[in-house]
């Protein structure tokens, strides 16, 4: 039972993070009906800047002709090396945005986001709007590989642990009752339901929400009556991908960062937008937590002696028990994808 | 660029074939005469030729040059190690070719100095590079164009037992010399050996009973394991081993559970071992899961927990110092195994001279992986040499059994029933006062060799025949 409980708390940061990621996806898919296989990549890049902001901050790339100079390893005598924090603002001043580089991660993020994709929908996106969903899938499936490539070629294919990326305060366990829960993951947990929430009520409370909203239901009539959907339908690619580089931002500390951490995120957003339903932001939401929480759950001892492997298999067997039963999905609305 | 100059060769070979077809055209009475002739005699020749290349080997080389196969992991996780890999094996065949540097101006073969004096045979050493992208079928795909296409003599490359285990099998199919890299598992020269396949790496058995007595001294005799292991070839045989020599160095296992390879987060598989009662967490891992595991054990406060009043324990059976480079501070006093480590320099001229080779060469030094490439590329250049060919007849007997030293492990032998190298094993620990990026390992205790020798029998399997 213990662990049951356990294996729920591990879920509950999981599925925050697969809500977050779906949460993009959906957006970009239900207002400009693309689908885009760079989300995964999109939600790399946002590690990717926090790998970036670090090594601003404390990589020791810059040599400090002004100290002592020591050993290297083969007895060779260096200057040694100091970060640029160190360089630009001093050894104390270094250390703090060393230490709070996820703070200073998050303006990065959406600005290097809102660029990346501003540059991607102005470039190559909007040339396949009108375009089958087939070639969508190939051109955002090419830039995706791309993507990944060019960050290999910067950084290497080995994992880089990134859980020291975690600002000092937000280090360590708490209680919850008798069980310990990561105070990072909490937070992961929190910082994912601002966002979600601020997204709705975005869609459900401005009057950019409502233009977009009827842009879904009939583009045509919302031109018509002299409102610019396009230039919206452009700031919704940026929100979208600015919402998966924030996602990759926050879970990178959990784990480590590798130019392939967007291929193994891209099949399970699919799967989770497709379960939740097409297009729908609760749904996207809903399914996140679900398939999160029964992949930590199916791990538990017991179930694993009666199914061996059940762990690797579940999210994908969820699935097809809801599509056979609510094939639109869980809160899936009717024609959508379905002309 | 081999499998390019290659394709150019079959098609201007094609270009060729059809300039003889338009010349066809043209025949006449005589010609048609000549090429009779020429067919008769050829007729009597021909079946003796074929016989004769029959009796030949495996791209026996014809011309001033011979040439190996470098298959390495060039994408996916591993890709880091393999391009230290790929470094290590230019500089192997530099050195080959200059006759001088690094180990073989430090080895001795059975006493004697290395035979290698510029080149191998008298004819210099060239080289293809493959992809293995650390899957079985990529990687006997790309071995299997080395040999067809670009006539490789010998290949050799890792980092996957399980890709490994499926080159050897390609090798012993083709009658092909494959040199293994990083394998790490029993089976590689267990159940699955192979008369053509040669592994210098050690293994899980070697880690198990060098860590093991280690283990029980610095944390005590009284521990109870649980086990995260990942799930493949590798990862069952360390879990393997791990268990058979701490459980006879009194410890208990609580639970052994299997990972998919690649989790990314392993937070399901670590929240049920603070409850479960165990004091120590074993984690079977290797690369990138390894620095993911490892890191997220210590992010849920792990090193600092307590159970059964002692203090929770995190070990790592085999490091790699690339890995733990991944790892960061996170390794910092957790134990572990390694084949060879740079910082034996300090001691050993042999690994002095490989480190100093290395580094002026890439600016850093190299890794375990690395070091056991060089080793193995230079061990088949000195034992063709030495048996005067390259006929695999006369090389594989001339490796089995062959016994060698300055090569950064102290006296090896390459033993002749499973061609598994028997040397000493590096038990390290993670490194708290690093004072630059790659001390990461502190050596603990260099196991010697009698202590991790184990009888041929104990894991099966066949060689089969030359």
């Amino acid at each position: 039972m213990r662990d049951l409980v356990n294996l729920f708390i591990a879920g509950l940061d999981r599925g925050a993070n697969f809500a977050l990621i779906a949460l993009g996806l959906t957006l970009v898919f239900g207002t400009l009906g693309v689908v885009n296989f760079a989300h995964g990549a999109l939600f790399m890049l946002g590690a990717f800047v926090l790998l970036g902001t670090r090594y601003f901050f404390e990589t020791k790339f810059i040599t400090d002709t002004s100290a002592e100079p020591i050993r290297d390893f083969l007895g060779n005598e260096v200057f040694p090396q100091i970060s640029l924090g160190e360089y630009l603002f001093g050894a104390g001043a270094g250390s703090w945005m060393a230490e709070n580089a996820l703070l200073l991660g998050i303006i990065v993020t959406i600005v290097f986001m809102s660029l990346i994709a501003w540059a991607i929908e102005r470039g190559i996106i909007r040339f396949f709007y009108r375009r089958p969903h087939a070639d969508q899938i190939l051109v955002t499936f090419g830039l995706a590989v791309v993507l990944g490539e060019i960050v290999r070629a910067m950084v290497g294919a080995s994992g880089i642990t990134m859980t020291d990326m975690r600002p000092p305060w937000l280090e360590g366990t708490f209680k919850i009752g008798s069980f310990d829960m990561e105070k990072y993951r909490a937070f992961l947990v929190v910082i994912a339901g601002l966002i979600i929430a601020g997204v709705f009520a975005l869609i459900q409370m401005t009057r950019f929400g409502m233009i977009i909203r009827s842009g879904m239901q009939d583009r045509q009539m919302v031109g018509l009556l002299g409102i610019n959907i396009q230039r919206r339908f452009t700031l919704m690619f940026i929100l979208g991908s600015v919402i998966a580089g924030l996602a990759g931002l926050f879970y990178v500390p959990t784990a480590s960062f590798s130019n392939n951490l967007g291929m193994e995120f891209l099949v399970i957003a699919f799967v989770v937008v497709v379960v939740g339903g097409m297009g729908s932001i609760s749904g996207a939401v809903l399914a996140g937590f679900v398939l999160g929480i029964a992949q930590t759950v199916s791990s538990h001892a017991a179930i694993e002696a009666l199914i061996p492997g059940l762990n690797k298999v579940i999210i994908y067997l969820v699935a097809v028990i809801i599509l056979l039963t609510l094939p639109r999905g869980l809160l899936g609305r009717r024609g959508v994808m379905e002309e | 660029m081999g499998h390019a100059r290659c394709g150019l060769q079959s098609f201007l070979t094609m270009g060729g074939s059809i300039m003889d077809q338009n010349k066809s055209k043209n025949l006449n009475r005589r010609s048609v005469l000549k090429r009779g002739a020429t067919a008769a005699i050829l007729g009597g020749v021909a079946p003796f030729a074929f016989v004769r290349s029959a009796n030949a080997y495996t791209n026996a080389p014809s011309g001033s040059s011979v040439k190996f196969g470098f298959n390495v992991p060039q994408s996916g996780a591993y890709a880091d190690e393999g391009a230290d890999e790929l470094r290590a094996y230019q500089l192997a065949v530099e050195h080959i070719n200059a006759g001088g540097g690094g180990f073989i101006d430090t080895m001795t073969v059975g006493g004697e100095k290395s035979a290698l004096s510029g080149g191998i045979n008298g004819k210099t050493v060239e080289y293809v590079t493959g992809d293995t992208q650390t899957k079985p079928d990529p990687a006997v795909a790309s071995a299997n164009r080395m040999i067809e296409s670009d006539g490789v003599i010998m290949f050799t490359g890792g980092s996957s037992s399980g890709v490994a285990i499926a080159q050897q099998n390609l090798a012993q199919e083709k009658k092909v010399i494959f040199m293994s890299g990083l394998t790490h598992s029993n089976d590689t020269t267990g159940k699955d050996k192979r008369r053509y396949g040669f592994r210098h790496f050690f293994n899980t058995e070697m880690s198990g009973s060098a860590l093991a007595p280690i283990l029980a001294a610095q944390l005590g005799t009284e521990r109870r394991a649980y086990h995260l292991t990942a799930d493949y070839t590798w990862g069952w045989s360390q879990e393997g081993s791990i268990k058979e020599y701490t459980e006879a160095a009194g410890w208990e296992t609580v639970n052994a559970v299997r990972t998919p390879l690649g989790a990314g987060d392993f937070s399901e598989f670590l929240a049920p071992v603070l409850d479960s009662g165990a004091d120590v967490l074993v984690l079977n891992h290797y690369g990138r899961d390894m620095v993911n595991s490892l890191s997220q054990a210590v992010a849920r406060g792990m090193r600092d927990a307590s159970a059964n009043g002692k203090n929770f324990e995190v070990v790592v059976p085999l490091y790699s110092r690339l890995m733990a480079q991944g790892a960061g501070a996170n390794v910092a006093g957790i134990y572990g195994s390694t084949n060879w480590n740079w910082q034996l320099q300090d001691g050993d001229a042999a690994s002095a001279a490989f480190v100093r080779a290395f580094g002026e060469t890439y600016g850093f030094p190299p890794s375990q992986a690395a070091h056991t490439c060089y080793v193995q590329t230079i061990l088949y250049a000195e034992a063709c040499q030495r048996a005067g060919t390259f006929d695999p007849a006369g090389v594989i007997p001339t490796l089995e059994g062959m016994e060698f030293d300055g090569m950064g492990n102290g006296p090896v032998e390459y033993r002749a029933e499973d061609h598994q190298c028997f040397k000493d094993v590096l038990v390290v620990r993670g490194n708290a006062n690093a004072t630059s990026q790659y001390d990461l390992l502190e050596i603990v205790e260099v196991t010697p060799r009698a202590q991790v020798e184990y009888p041929a029998s104990k894991f099966g399997g066949e060689l089969g025949s030359i």
